[in-house]
């Protein structure tokens, strides 16, 4: 009996040795910051003199006095993620499926350009964006759009409030093919070939239904964890209007994101409680979002 | 009755059925892939044709020329390309082994080992594969100045380790490994590590191939540590200057080093993709959560 005990307890420390460089990592540069991030939320903190617990005043003041959260930033959120991420993942499948659909040479090209953008994802590659995107008639889409007669002059697109939220879901959309697509592909192709018999002998009549009644019960985990990735991506890739417009606020806060205003209030104002008040309220948002997709996605228990 | 798509998936050779589907993936892959072949067109232009109005998106005289400035402008600052470069290289080869390491390890404990915490870590890890490191960039500033990693090239390195979906990829994929092949191992006396490198490693090669990408692409492409943890300019990357390349605005000359920079940085990721694409996809298979 002892010596069942000892040996269970052997076992376990392996298991931690094993484990314990990651778990120290995680909880140094995950759970931490993100504990932190709850507990500054209830301070007052200049980065200079020690935190002043002041309750709820910054959630009140984010919620009540802050127009431009209320009115720019969280709309913009919103927006920004309810289309390039439902859209983003919508895309991956349906280019995986037709992916699935034609040969494997063919395949690996088209998925290798379709992958491609997602490498350059990140603040430093957006530079290629402003080139293309150039205000005067230099600008490659100004001097096309010039040409073709659609627009009499050239228009600021990333200075401008109008253009530069649909740009940045442009190029977030646009790089958004990611891990997750990947996952999607395989996903596809692993479907076993004696569902879809079954299904047909069961009396599914057209492809709508074999998507909706084979495909996408088939590779259920694959549609999860692409729904996860998009959700990471989303809100990753929130950033980018200030590197596209090169300013931090963006003008007229037009493409300002829940990112840009935790950075704009920490790093530009050191008005860290409240910066952290907004990265709680990200966080959030992000596991709200979480849970919904586990909820439609995730195996019935 | 026609047959419908499903025997059509995954087919080995062409049929006209499938005209439609390369219709629309021509179209897609096209927009896909114009700003990356803009982005090398314009990294070889050389400047008369930068300069020209109206801009032609295709290059006549190919040249060096944005390169050759790249690295005369890097020059004549204080700190030269090479040394940018070379802290890009360096700091992404050490992260990438070491996440490798870290996430095999823990990946292997929770695949095999039989330990109480196990449910509640692999919850919260499937929880932090939402994760947005960058939502907590305060605490996560104070924490690094607090561990004595502010201006120390260890801020491009440790911060960056833990990766909540490398941990989950490779542990679904060792999950594949029978228990009986490590059991066989432990009768003849082989020592945990001598199974963790002798069976575990190389059965999780294809998962171990994704994670060194995701890695690499996560760290390489990173400018969250010259920004934000190093002020001190030789500690700096290659990506983070690529960033301030085109703050200038409508530099033209600027643009076409931009490109060419942009290149450098797209090229390695792209390399390491291709050749590590096969792992990547039956390393995709298992990735289902569940």
């Amino acid at each position: 009996m002892r010596k069942k005990k000892k040996q269970k307890l052997n076992k376990e420390s392996t298991a931690y040795f094993f484990l314990s460089p990651y778990l120290l990592l995680f909880t140094v540069f995950i759970i931490v910051p993100v504990i932190m991030a709850i507990i500054l939320s209830f301070t007052s903190f200049d980065s200079v003199n020690f935190p002043k617990f002041t309750g709820l005043k910054n959630y009140i003041t984010l919620f009540t006095t802050d127009s431009v959260f209320m009115q720019k930033v969280l709309p913009n959120t919103i927006k920004f993620s309810l289309i390039v991420g439902p859209l983003g993942y919508a895309l991956s499948f349906l280019l995986a499926w037709m992916l699935a659909q034609i040969p494997h040479k063919p395949r690996t090209i088209y998925a290798l350009i379709i992958y491609s953008p997602s490498l350059t994802s990140g603040v430093a590659m957006t530079v290629i964006w402003k080139v293309l995107f150039n205000g005067d008639q230099t600008g490659y889409l100004n001097s096309v759009l010039l040409n073709l007669g659609i627009i009499r002059e050239p228009i600021q697109w990333l200075q401008s409030t109008d253009y530069l939220m649909p740009v940045m879901m442009l190029v977030a959309l646009w790089s958004s093919m990611g891990v997750g697509f990947l996952a999607m592909l395989a996903g596809v192709l692993n479907i076993n070939q004696e569902l879809y018999e079954a299904g047909y002998i069961d009396g599914i009549s057209n492809r709508f239904q074999e998507i909706m009644y084979i495909t996408i019960p088939s590779m259920k985990p694959q549609m999860l964890f692409g729904a996860v990735m998009a959700v990471v991506n989303t809100f990753q890739t929130g950033a980018i209007g200030v590197s596209l417009s090169g300013a931090n606020p963006t003008p007229q806060y037009a493409g300002q994101l829940m990112l840009n205003h935790i950075e704009d209030y920490g790093f530009l104002r050191y008005e860290m409680g409240y910066a952290a008040a907004i990265s709680v309220v990200l966080l959030l948002i992000i596991y709200i979002s979480s849970k919904v997709i586990y909820r439609l996605l995730g195996e019935k228990e | 009755m026609a047959k419908l798509g499903g025997s059509r998936m995954n087919p080995t050779r062409f049929h006209k059925s499938q005209i439609k589907f390369f219709i629309i993936l021509t179209a897609v892959a096209v927009f896909m892939g114009l700003p990356i072949l803009f982005i090398i067109l314009q990294a070889f232009k050389p400047i008369d044709e930068l300069f020209a109005y109206p801009p032609k998106f295709f290059v006549k005289n190919p040249s060096l020329g944005n390169f050759k400035k790249l690295f005369q402008l890097m020059d004549t600052s204080n700190v030269p390309i090479s040394r940018y470069f070379f802290n890009s290289l360096l700091s992404t080869g050490i992260t990438v082994l070491l996440t490798l390491v870290i996430s095999a390890f823990a990946g292997y404990a929770l695949s095999k080992k039989k330990f109480r915490t196990k449910t509640v870590v692999m919850e919260i890890n499937n929880l932090a594969l939402m994760f947005v490191p960058a939502a907590v960039m305060i605490p996560k500033y104070l924490i690094t100045y607090g561990v004595g990693m502010i201006d120390s090239f260890l801020a491009h390195i440790f911060p960056a380790l833990a990766m909540p979906v490398g941990l989950f990829l490779i542990k679904q994929f060792i999950d594949q490994i029978p228990n009986e092949l490590i059991e066989a191992a432990q009768i003849d006396g082989a020592k945990e590590l001598q199974i963790f490198r002798n069976i575990i490693i190389p059965m999780t090669r294809s998962a171990l191939a994704t994670v060194t990408i995701l890695a690499f692409q996560a760290s390489w492409n990173s400018v969250d540590a010259s920004t934000m943890y190093i002020s001190k300019e030789k500690l700096k990357t290659f990506s983070f200057y690529l960033s301030t390349l085109t703050t200038t605005g409508n530099d033209v000359v600027g643009q076409g080093m931009a490109a060419a920079a942009t290149l450098i940085m797209f090229v390695p990721n792209l390399v390491i993709f291709i050749l590590m694409q096969k792992q990547v996809m039956a390393t995709m298979a298992h990735s289902g959560i569940k």
